[in-house]
């Protein structure tokens, strides 16, 4: 039989089903995995509230009353609120905050049965694209320690790319699944802007910030995407009225006659030489299984980065007022008056490049400022989301990089946080047009790295992404490929 | 386009964030940094075009809903309080606001 840690969710599933392991065995043994863990994947473990969580998922499994994913264990980006565990996103400013309630994401996954092993690290309050934003430590890529494992999910990817949970919640705003799952070499989709619930998830960018699974393989975000997707209508006024879908059921269906739409301005002087050789190595695979290729533009992927890092920041210095040292969250020690308390509480609680946001944010929101940028960024927005649909007339799905290069040494953009800003170009177009988006594994580039492929579908068509994503993992094996060591 | 210390200080007051001359001036250098990849936004003709909120507005029509005006939640009053940096008898304490 195959360690449990290498087998994906759904033969965990099936093995719990069948009663070949129990749910607390299998909790047991991706515990002391996290436990061992030197990537600084984990920000928060609680191995009792885990194993509790587990046995509730034998007794279901004996009564024959479990969930489609009944004892499989996950882990959940830091951002999403949890109930069992503490909850930071990844910020001294919410240094040991315990939420009165579950995220409807984090119910959802545990209705379906699954069991919470711990809190995973990302950039602070989802913000960066190495995870080197983190208040507690970077994270370190399983394929090399040295580098960073991508952001701001970079906890997940790691943790999913060393094997110490077989999937994963991420959160993306502006590629914050896709990079670091192409950086580590797993597989991740962020659906729809709208089909996944965003309550008990820590505001970044409301307008864009979108939950989703990260695993090896298309078939395990496809089960926990089942999971996942639905209206939340009480919750999240953003809710679309979408409703829930097997995401499974198209994954074998044959890619004849589909047609790949091949953005131009994704294939420029920008893109390393050898992320391009396993991008175009994973469409020639395609190709194979009945794909054609289109060639198509979409001519303001440049400006999608202004855009983004107008608006994203926008959003965030609205969402972060509420961090004020009153209700919640860290408070100052020494001052003189609440005005004094609030700056200070906030100057303490947040990092550099949070702090880098909410200036901008707060400046573009400000008098005499907001129909230039805010509102400019918001119309510009609208154009990028029509040259989607100007090219989805002439193919079904887009496909390019995830990231120009391979994921970089840890401290190389220390000093150069607009580096970092305009590495996330490829992502940033699907995050402002709201479309889902995934991150399937390409093959490797310098230095062993893996690379990503980027698949973007039109709105609501996820299943479409997964079964492309599945049928190229059934004729390539990248997924199945493991870091040295692991 | 590029912010003075004077305008970085205003925005910090706006923000209400206590920077360090250090710090305030080293953000200066790096926002007006960023500001330089933003002047190609305001190049683009943007006459008549609506702004886009809801990103799946752009192709169809995306209704905020509100939900019935009704109590859904019991007294969860402990256990929203929980992670409060000063609580007392049940109210979050504030410095003296009013002399």
């Amino acid at each position: 039989m195959k360690q449990l840690h290498d087998m994906t969710v759904a033969e965990l599933a099936a093995g719990l089903k069948a009663k070949t392991f129990s749910a607390t065995e299998v909790a047991q043994h991706f515990v002391a995995r996290a436990q061992a863990d030197t990537t600084g994947s984990f920000l928060t473990l609680n191995p009792e509230a885990t194993l509790a969580q587990a046995k509730a998922s034998d007794a279901r499994i004996a009564a024959g009353t479990g969930g489609a994913l009944e004892g499989v264990p996950l882990g959940h980006k830091d951002i999403f609120v949890t109930k069992d565990f503490p909850t930071t996103a990844g910020s001294k400013m919410l240094e040991g905050y315990r939420s009165p309630f579950d995220a409807t994401l984090v119910r959802r996954l545990a209705e379906a049965g699954m069991v919470t092993v711990g809190k995973l690290s990302c950039d602070e309050f989802a913000m960066g694209s190495g995870n080197e934003n983190c208040a507690y430590g970077p994270v370190r890529n399983p394929w090399d320690t040295s580098r960073v494992p991508g952001g701001s999910s970079g906890g997940s990817a790691a943790a999913i790319a060393a094997r110490i949970v077989p999937a994963a919640t991420g959160t993306d705003t502006g590629g914050s699944i896709r990079q670091p799952a192409s950086f580590c070499g797993i597989t991740g989709i962020k659906p729809t802007y709208g089909r996944a619930s965003r309550y008990g998830m820590i505001a970044y960018a409301s307008s864009l910030d979108q939950g989703g699974p990260m695993a090896r393989t298309a078939e395990d975000c496809a089960l926990l995407l089942s999971a996942m997707c639905g209206p939340d209508a009480d919750r999240d006024s953003t809710s679309l009225d979408v409703p829930a879908e097997d995401f499974t059921k198209s994954l074998n269906a044959d890619l004849k006659g589909l047609r790949i739409g091949i953005p131009k301005e994704f294939f420029g002087e920008g893109l390393a030489a050898d992320v391009r050789a396993a991008v175009d190595g994973a469409l020639a695979e395609l190709t194979k299984l009945g794909a054609t290729l289109v060639p198509i533009s979409l001519p303001r992927t440049e400006l999608s980065i202004p855009v983004y890092y107008i608006i994203a920041p926008a959003e965030a210095s609205s969402n972060l007022s509420r961090f004020d040292g009153v209700k919640f969250g860290h408070r100052a020690k020494d001052y003189t008056d609440l005005e004094s308390m609030y700056k200070l509480s906030r100057a303490e609680g947040f990092g550099p490049e949070v702090k880098r946001r909410i200036m901008t944010g707060t400046y573009v929101l400000s008098h005499g400022y907001y129909d230039a940028y805010y509102l400019q960024a918001q119309k510009i927005r609208r154009m990028i989301a029509d040259d989607f649909q100007n090219a989805f007339k002439q193919c079904d799905v887009i496909a390019g990089p995830v990231a120009p290069k391979v994921a970089w040494k840890l401290g190389e953009n220390a000093n150069d946080p607009v580096a970092d800003y305009l590495a996330d170009i490829f992502t940033l177009p699907a995050s402002l047009a709201g479309l889902p988006g995934m991150s399937v594994p390409a093959g490797f580039g310098a230095g062993g790295m893996p690379v990503g492929l980027q698949l973007i579908g039109n709105y609501f068509k996820e299943a479409q992404l997964l079964n492309v994503a599945h049928r190229l993992q059934q004729a390539t094996d990248f997924h199945l490929r493991k870091p040295d060591g692991v | 386009m590029s912010l003075t210390p004077q305008e970085i200080d205003r925005i910090a007051n706006l923000a209400r964030l206590q920077l360090q001359p250090a710090e305030a001036e080293r953000m200066r250098a790096q926002i007006n940094g960023f500001f330089s990849i933003v002047e190609a936004m305001q190049a683009v003709d943007t006459t008549g075009i609506e702004p886009l909120a809801h990103p799946v507005a752009a192709i169809q029509d995306v209704q905020l809903r509100l939900r019935e005006d009704a109590v859904s939640e019991p007294n969860h009053r402990e256990a929203n309080q929980q992670s409060a940096p000063a609580v007392e008898r049940g109210l979050f304490l504030v410095p003296k606001v009013i002399e």
